[in-house]
């Protein structure tokens, strides 16, 4: 190899030619059986698979921010195979949502070339982490949330949603069990540092009803097949903790609903809430105290109208609404200025 | 050599002392005329490394003299540290390299939390010391934790159970 062909050994595996990527990487769903199962409505199926997605990239693009900054090399490792397990999952799972929506568009595409009105993750993982007590408690959240959503999703009927959920499942009871360690470190640690997870506890609290409220797409894709199902299938929403764990083995007619329906998943996300707090020496904060929620706007004027509620003078309707109804902080703008930068400057660039 | 032979030799990038055979990754090989259809599924859902293995794979295949190989990739059912073979487990003991035990059994219900690293008896690879310590929960890659054990003093990583 000459120096004038350093470039080319970057490009040298295949003809692939992703930008922003860089080469050498291929459908992470290659392979993967890909039928949508019959009764399943495309557009919801599109629509979860991005919302799900995009949960796990800007997620994982905040935990990305903390590496060189994280207190300790082991926090540093620990972030980032968290951030990428993360990264992983949103791959998958927007590589799902372009070959489901069939439109010409790839993971590239949706994840480097929405804007934020586009964008369908929850406003927990825009926030940006005023410091490491703020980081542990988000991710807390974040995982235990998603931890009890995938256990419910291995029993999807899309059989790739399911398996998504089951891989997932024992990525993130490790990302849980990370957080909630911290957590009980630093809340039953020093005075200092019991107040400073105490204040994080406060400020991501705000965060958490938005998990828990099922958008229209959630709740029919819960609510099972629209026709056609096998005779003789429950069909109801999934429960948390994955009752039907053999469901969605099989493509073809489908045996069951393809979503969790997130109010579902409350009591265990309470329970463990509970118990890392008391161990932590900790309080939840009551609603009335919470602090200043983060203002909310509509990221673009086509965001609608979030639920009709009316506005609380509180400051707990800065909260109504959701970001699956692409309802975002203006956080999330500056996430997305970071992550799609070099696709957006130098469009069809390979390197 | 079969098909099956050449694959189950490729070594795996991140772990080279074990095969994809040992690691437990190689769910299928199947020959067809000139043709080989090669299964794997990822450790772990952001494995950056499933890309390398597609490609030493088919370079391996190739070399072997199978014209047409296609490698695909299954999600399900997810791998689990007990594919791992007992010959790889002895490699990953001869590097230095704590294996994996049982990988955890879940009772029906909520994923249990740990709140408090379990103790468990996981024997040092340098000196056999059977009492080591957590370090932390991640180390060079999310497959494995960092241990270090008090008696030779030196730490060591160990394959999580997943």
């Amino acid at each position: 190899m000459s120096f004038d062909a350093a470039y080319e050994a970057l490009t040298d595996h295949d003809d692939d030619a992703r930008w922003a990527y860089g080469t050498g990487f291929t459908d992470p769903l290659a392979g993967v059986e890909s039928a949508v199962p019959q009764g399943v409505d495309r557009g919801d199926l599109t629509a979860y698979c991005l919302a799900l997605g995009d949960d796990a990239l800007i997620m994982s693009h905040r935990l990305q921010q903390w590496v060189t900054r994280a207190p300790e090399l082991e926090d540093e490792l620990a972030l980032a195979n968290i951030a990428l397990d993360l990264l992983g999952q949103a791959r998958l799972l927007l590589s799902r949502a372009a070959e489901v929506e069939d439109a010409g568009r790839d993971e590239d595409a949706l994840a480097y070339l929405r804007d934020a009105a586009e964008f369908r993750n929850v406003r927990l993982v825009e926030r940006a982490d005023a410091d490491f007590a703020h980081l542990v408690a988000r991710l807390l959240v974040f995982a235990t949330w998603r931890l009890a959503l995938l256990d419910g999703l291995s029993a999807s009927a899309d059989p790739v949603l399911a398996a998504i959920g089951a891989k997932g499942v024992k990525e993130v009871t490790y990302h849980r069990d990370y957080a909630a360690q911290w957590v009980v470190r630093l809340g039953d640690g020093t005075e200092i540092s019991h107040a400073r997870m105490q204040s994080a506890i406060d400020a991501v609290t705000p965060l958490i009803d938005e998990l828990f409220r099922p958008d229209q797409t959630e709740l029919r894709l819960a609510a099972g097949p629209v026709a056609g199902g096998a005779a003789g299938s429950a069909v109801g929403p999934i429960a948390g903790s994955a009752a039907g764990r053999a469901a969605g083995s099989a493509a073809g007619p489908v045996a069951g609903p393809v979503a969790v329906d997130p109010s579902t998943l409350r009591s265990e996300f309470d329970a463990v809430w509970s118990q890392v707090l008391e161990a932590a020496t900790l309080h939840a904060a009551p609603p009335e105290d919470a602090p200043s929620a983060v203002p909310a706007q509509a990221a673009g004027s086509a965001g609608p109208a979030p639920g009709g509620a009316g506005h609380d003078p509180a400051g707990r309707a800065a909260l109504a609404g959701s970001g699956r109804d692409g309802l975002h902080t203006a956080e999330l703008t500056g996430i997305l200025a970071e992550l799609q930068s070099v696709a957006r400057s130098l469009p069809g660039g390979v390197w | 050599m079969t098909a099956a032979a050449v694959a189950a030799r490729v070594a795996d990038p991140e772990l080279p002392m074990l095969t994809l055979a040992d690691l437990g990754i190689l769910r299928g090989v199947d020959e067809s005329g000139d043709g080989v259809v090669v299964t794997i599924t990822p450790t772990y859902s952001g494995c950056p490394a499933m890309q390398t293995i597609q490609d030493d794979l088919t370079d391996a295949l190739h070399g072997a003299g199978y014209a047409r190989v296609e490698v695909r990739t299954v999600l399900t059912p997810a791998w689990t540290t007990d594919w791992i073979t007992a010959a790889g487990r002895d490699k990953l003991v001869a590097a230095g390299i704590s294996p994996p035990g049982a990988a955890p059994r879940r009772a029906s219900g909520p994923v249990p939390l740990t709140l408090v690293p379990r103790r468990r008896a996981i024997a040092c690879p340098q000196c056999g010391s059977p009492d080591t310590e957590e370090i932390a929960a991640f180390s060079a890659t999310a497959c494995r934790s960092l241990r270090r054990c008090p008696v030779c003093r030196e730490p060591f990583e160990h394959v999580k159970e997943i």
